[in-house]
């Protein structure tokens, strides 16, 4: 049979009638990513308040007791699985990757929308049963969420009887519904672009998402592996992963298993995975920036490769997690030297950014405004990280404050504030309405002032030694007491920070009425999902015609052109937009 | 290749739809066979962790190798003759033979489900023998490994069924011929995965 490119097949569009095609049970990649977004902002809006509790306990210690030890860690374990994964993997893949794919990539839907709707509804389960481990007896998982055995399964450690095995079915339930909207992901940016498409006229936010979705699905294979032999060593007594071990002077059934061997498994889905959350937001960023300094992104190509190097030099790093777990000196030095190598393309894409400014017609509205400050704060994260790249550096500060300042900054704030110059960025064309600039930027400056409040006396902390993962510190002889005024202070930034994020909500939800109306391109973009003939477009995207790509994605402030910019699909040869090479352009059929 | 030739292009050099009116797919083939290479590939991932896992746990000093049963070599036959019915089908398919299609494509999930069956059986000799899941390393991979395995091979039969339906419910030979192509692609994967398998678990 011969071969017909998706593009041009015949294409039924099943326009969904009732509410429940259209909304629930919907096949529309659009639908989906709202409910995906929609759930991940829900379930990170647990977390959010698990941290406020956890900041209550470290700067109020003896005045509030709203939680136990044993709460807190399960507020510790429950906040950083839930952001890591059920968060930020959900809200950039699921959420951004489907609304933003097709419709960048020009065509009517995923590949396989059965397969889509299936993945969302699989993720939602994976959030139920999560949340579900909040209701059993013990509690959820109090394990920190590395799960490190043996004492993730041995009593004593909070929701060793229900919660744990809670947590690693849902996230083996997470796995799957990840790995079925990953295949959608890729097949759909290889197989279905629009005409004149190619790869590298992709914006690229769609790079950030695809290579990303490659990393989830090379990488979560790791973390299923783990979690399916901890759960036989749990519930069936094998000793996968569990040494022979005392407890409360009983010796446990256990022998010979290894708890390095589920560190170097679980820190080889886990150092991809902050690529997961990292690159579609290195992607998002570069088309925001973009967009509004009016300029082409500075070094598309490199860009690109940086994204594809980073991706794969990910998976060669992963031991740097366990420094202090103890390993072979030149074992050691191999994942110091490739942690630092990491850092090369990583800086070429902050230089990037930073060059895609230089001499821009900026316009400083609230989506700018959240990219810009993620440049602030990666460029600190990523310091930071060179520091606890090294062994020596690592070893003193990894059980401190210091780490938890640095990943917070480069893995939390840092994807935070790009999800939110997304969400504004975008919201336009979601709903057709635009945001309140006024609120936004009130948003912005409470949410990055405040986040800055709370992480840099962090790093103070670490140096004084504070050590991480404590309930109380109580009093020692090497931290002084100031230090308690400093965590007091953490804290009350912490909850501003928490609070100021209503603003965001009420924002969302005032717009969706009174916003004033968007228009189909209010920011003047010139990537393909701006020039849908609806706003919001509708099911199948582009009416009768797909489009046809005459041009790369960032036809910015083209000389001699009256606007400026230049739509991916219209057609015509306006000069080059980079200076040279004015006298090369190849193959005009405009 | 054209994919690396297109990652080195400048695209602000250019304007235009590439090469005239043609779509730009990056691989000529059905899409559904591009996800299901993939999939092939994160499978792959998962078994190659395993089976390291496998080797460093093999060398933590409690292992007890297990004696192979020999009904493993009677199942490893049939789930050969499985992967040889199956692709006979996708040949008779091709040519547009529906109804030798359908006596071999019946045949080949006749032949997994048996296969599937033979190593429960195994299981419950392993169990009757004193090697339960939790007895030492050797075995607890053993019940791993192949129930990890027996879990592909039933997700297989999942689509398998669907497409048997399809057949039943009179469907011409060019409309079922990519599920046919697809569950054989699948099943030479899942029969290559066991003999790598089986080869680890025998020599062990």
């Amino acid at each position: 049979m011969a071969y017909v490119p998706i593009a041009d097949q015949a294409h039924d569009l099943h326009d969904p009638h009732s509410f429940i095609t259209k909304y629930i049970w919907s096949q529309d990649h659009k639908v989906i990513a709202i409910q995906y977004g929609g759930v991940a902002i829900m379930v990170g809006l647990v977390a959010l308040c698990l941290s406020v509790a956890m900041r209550l306990q470290l700067g109020f210690p003896d005045s509030f007791s709203l939680i136990d030890p044993s709460s807190y860690y399960q507020a510790v374990t429950m906040h950083g699985m839930i952001m890591v994964v059920y968060l930020l993997t959900a809200l950039f893949l699921g959420g951004f990757g489907n609304y933003l794919i097709p419709l960048m990539c020009g065509t009517r839907d995923m590949v396989f929308p059965f397969l889509n709707m299936l993945s969302f509804w699989v993720y939602l389960v994976s959030v139920l049963i999560l949340l579900s481990s909040f209701f059993v007896t013990g509690g959820p998982t109090g394990a920190g969420w590395t799960l490190y055995p043996p004492q993730t399964i041995t009593d004593g450690t909070p929701g060793s009887d229900g919660g744990i095995f809670l947590m690693l079915l849902s996230l083996g339930v997470f796995i799957i519904a990840f790995t079925m909207g990953g295949l959608n992901y890729v097949t759909t940016v290889f197989q279905a672009r629009a005409r004149g498409m190619t790869m590298m006229r992709l914006p690229l936010s769609v790079w950030g998402i695809l290579v990303a979705t490659v990393l989830g699905l090379f990488a979560f294979p790791a973390l299923l592996v783990s979690a399916i032999m901890m759960v036989l060593d749990l519930k069936l007594g094998t000793s996968f992963f569990m040494p022979a071990i005392m407890s409360a002077g009983e010796q446990l059934d256990y022998s010979g298993g290894s708890p390095i061997l589920f560190q170097h498994l679980f820190w080889f889905f886990g150092h991809p995975e902050v690529y997961i959350v990292a690159l579609p937001a290195f992607g998002l960023v570069s088309d925001v920036l973009a967009t509004h300094a009016r300029k082409n992104i500075f070094g598309y190509r490199m860009m690109v490769w940086a994204i594809v190097a980073i991706g794969g030099l990910s998976f060669i790093v992963w031991a740097h997690h366990m420094y202090v777990s103890g390993m072979n000196p030149y074992f050691g030095f191999f994942f110091a030297t490739t942690t630092l190598i990491i850092a090369v393309p990583t800086a070429l894409k902050v230089y990037n950014w930073v060059l895609t400014l230089w001499e821009g017609d900026i316009r400083l509205n609230t989506p700018m405004l959240f990219a810009i400050g993620f440049i602030f704060t990666f460029i600190h994260g990523g310091l930071t990280g060179l520091f606890l790249g090294n062994v020596v550096i690592d070893l003193p500060l990894s059980d401190t404050y210091f780490v938890v300042a640095h990943f917070h900054m480069v893995m939390g704030v840092s994807p935070v504030l790009v999800l939110f110059a997304a969400l504004y960025h975008w919201y336009p064309k979601v709903t057709g309405k635009m945001m309140n600039e006024t609120l936004g930027k009130m948003h912005f400056w409470c949410t990055f002032l405040g986040t800055y409040a709370i992480y840099l006396p962090m790093h103070y902390l670490g140096f004084l030694g504070v050590p991480r993962r404590y309930y109380a510190i109580g009093s020692t002889d090497f931290i002084p007491a100031s230090a308690q005024t400093l965590n007091e202070n953490i804290t009350l930034a912490a909850i501003f920070v928490a609070i100021t994020q209503i603003l965001f909500f009420i924002n969302v939800f005032w717009s969706l009425r009174s916003g004033k109306p968007a228009g189909g391109n209010p920011w003047g973009a010139t990537t393909l999902e701006w020039q849908t003939p609806d706003t919001p477009p509708k099911h199948g995207n582009w009416g009768h015609d797909l489009p046809i790509v005459h041009r790369w994605a960032y036809d910015y402030s083209v000389p001699g052109y009256p606007d400026d910019f230049i739509p991916q699909n219209v057609a015509g040869d306006f000069g080059v937009s980079d200076d040279h090479d004015h006298d090369a352009p190849a193959d005009v059929k405009g | 290749m054209g994919f690396y030739k297109e990652l080195s292009s400048k695209p602000w050099e250019y304007q235009g739809p590439v090469e005239g009116t043609t779509p730009e797919s990056a691989f000529e083939i059905e899409p559904e066979k591009i996800a299901l290479r993939m999939f092939m590939v994160v499978a792959s991932v998962i078994f190659s962790l395993i089976a390291i896992t496998y080797y460093v746990r093999l060398d933590l000093g409690d292992w007890v190798p297990l004696k192979d049963p020999g009904l493993l070599w009677a199942n490893t036959g049939i789930l050969v003759l499985s992967s040889v019915c199956l692709q006979f089908a996708r040949n008779a398919v091709t040519r547009g033979d529906l109804g030798k299609t359908k006596i071999l494509f019946f045949l080949s999930g006749v032949l997994a489900v048996a296969f599937i069956v033979g190593q429960v059986l195994v299981w419950r000799q392993l169990n009757a023998t004193g090697f339960a899941i939790n007895t030492n390393p050797a075995s607890a991979f053993f019940f791993l490994l192949t129930g990890m395995h027996g879990v592909h091979l039933l997700g297989g039969l999942w689509v398998w069924t669907k497409t048997a339906f399809r057949l039943i419910n009179k469907v011409s030979a060019t409309d079922i011929r990519l599920s046919i192509e697809l569950c054989t692609v699948y099943w030479h994967f899942l029969l290559v995965l066991w003999v790598l398998l089986f080869a680890t678990l025998a020599n062990t």
